[in-house]
């Protein structure tokens, strides 16, 4: 299936929780935050929350800045 | 003096300094510098991770979570909408509920959109954040954040980056006067002497990024600001002496030698 991923067309076999998302990309969930079609997914529902066919998905994670210089 | 602690919301805080975590020379000086500052809050911004390009460190590991809070922001954000789906995320991320709100209105000065800034503001504090918002030097939308429930105002000094200083302090003083929540200048300062001069007019903190990461010696001028922001609070509530035009003298006037003679011609 395809989903649109951090913006961008992405194909992954699916449907797959947001857990196997995270551990195919190979990202520690500790790290990031998931919105999916732009709810943000509180961490202990990784597990069970289901990603389909046209979903968006953003994962973001904290990186260095003070304000909109960064 | 007493123990003085910059409280925002239900948090106490013994540093008055609070310090971004974007340009450094390294994470390590970045990491260096904090230290130095003496600081017990960094903000962060967020973005999405680089799904192509994971070999970077993470930012998270050179801040000492023990010590330091991490305080969230929406920086980049043009539009509340924008703002608020940040700072969810950030929420997210962090696993606390505070955000430094930032929408700005204009790429070239970074100037906040007011407007949008206080309906993010609005709908941020009924979902339960604690909103630190940033915005003008201006008293009157400071005033309209503290009644949305801002629980710091976050005037601007001087544009973003620009290191100008403090650019209107009878502002600064103005708004520090009426508001009955934190106030922290937040962006503009360039040298440890703006930052004392912040908060001798009253700031309760002073947020800064660019003075500390860009200077030639960051870890160095993290110390200085961590010095004058202390010099400055001191010298606010000591109580500086009143402005006069002409001088007065420091020493006794009385038992000069020569009183008494005839005066010069």
């Amino acid at each position: 299936m395809t989903i649109r991923l951090n913006g961008e067309p992405f194909e992954i076999a699916g449907p797959v929780s947001i857990s196997t998302l995270l551990a195919e990309l190979k990202i520690d969930p500790r790290q990031v935050a998931v919105e999916r079609n732009l709810a943000v997914i509180k961490r202990d529902r990784y597990e069970t929350t289901m990603i389909g066919e046209g979903d968006e998905i953003e994962v973001v994670k904290f990186v260095g800045g003070g304000s909109r210089d960064c | 003096m007493t123990i003085d602690s910059l409280v925002i919301a239900d948090k106490a805080f013994r540093s008055r300094l609070i310090v971004g975590t974007g340009k450094y020379p390294s994470h390590t000086i970045m990491r260096d510098a904090h230290r130095a500052a003496g600081t017990e809050m960094v903000t962060v911004a967020v973005r999405r991770v680089n799904l192509t390009d994971k070999t970077k460190e993470s930012l998270i590991d050179y801040i000492d979570r023990q010590s330091i809070f991490i305080l969230p922001n929406t920086a980049g954000c043009y539009t509340a909408d924008e703002a608020i789906r940040t700072a969810r995320l950030g929420r997210e991320v962090g696993l606390s509920n505070w955000v430094k709100l930032e929408v700005i209105g204009d790429e070239r000065t970074l100037f906040p959109d007011n407007v949008a800034l206080l309906e993010a503001t609005r709908a941020l504090v009924k979902e339960g954040f604690v909103v630190l918002p940033y915005t003008n030097d201006d008293p009157v939308i400071c005033r309209k954040l503290e009644e949305a429930g801002a629980a710091a105002v976050m005037p601007l000094g001087a544009p973003i980056g620009s290191g100008l200083g403090i650019q209107n302090p009878e502002n600064i003083r103005i708004i520090k006067d009426q508001a009955r929540v934190p106030v922290i200048v937040d962006a503009g300062v360039g040298t440890a002497s703006d930052a004392a001069i912040a908060m001798e007019l009253g700031a309760d903190g002073v947020l800064m990024n660019t003075a500390i990461a860009l200077a030639r010696d960051p870890v160095a001028m993290a110390e200085a600001m961590k010095l004058a922001v202390e010099a400055g609070r001191l010298a606010f509530r000591a109580g500086r002496i009143p402005r006069r035009s002409l001088a007065s003298p420091s020493s006794p006037v009385e038992g000069l030698i020569g009183a008494g003679a005839p005066a010069r011609s």
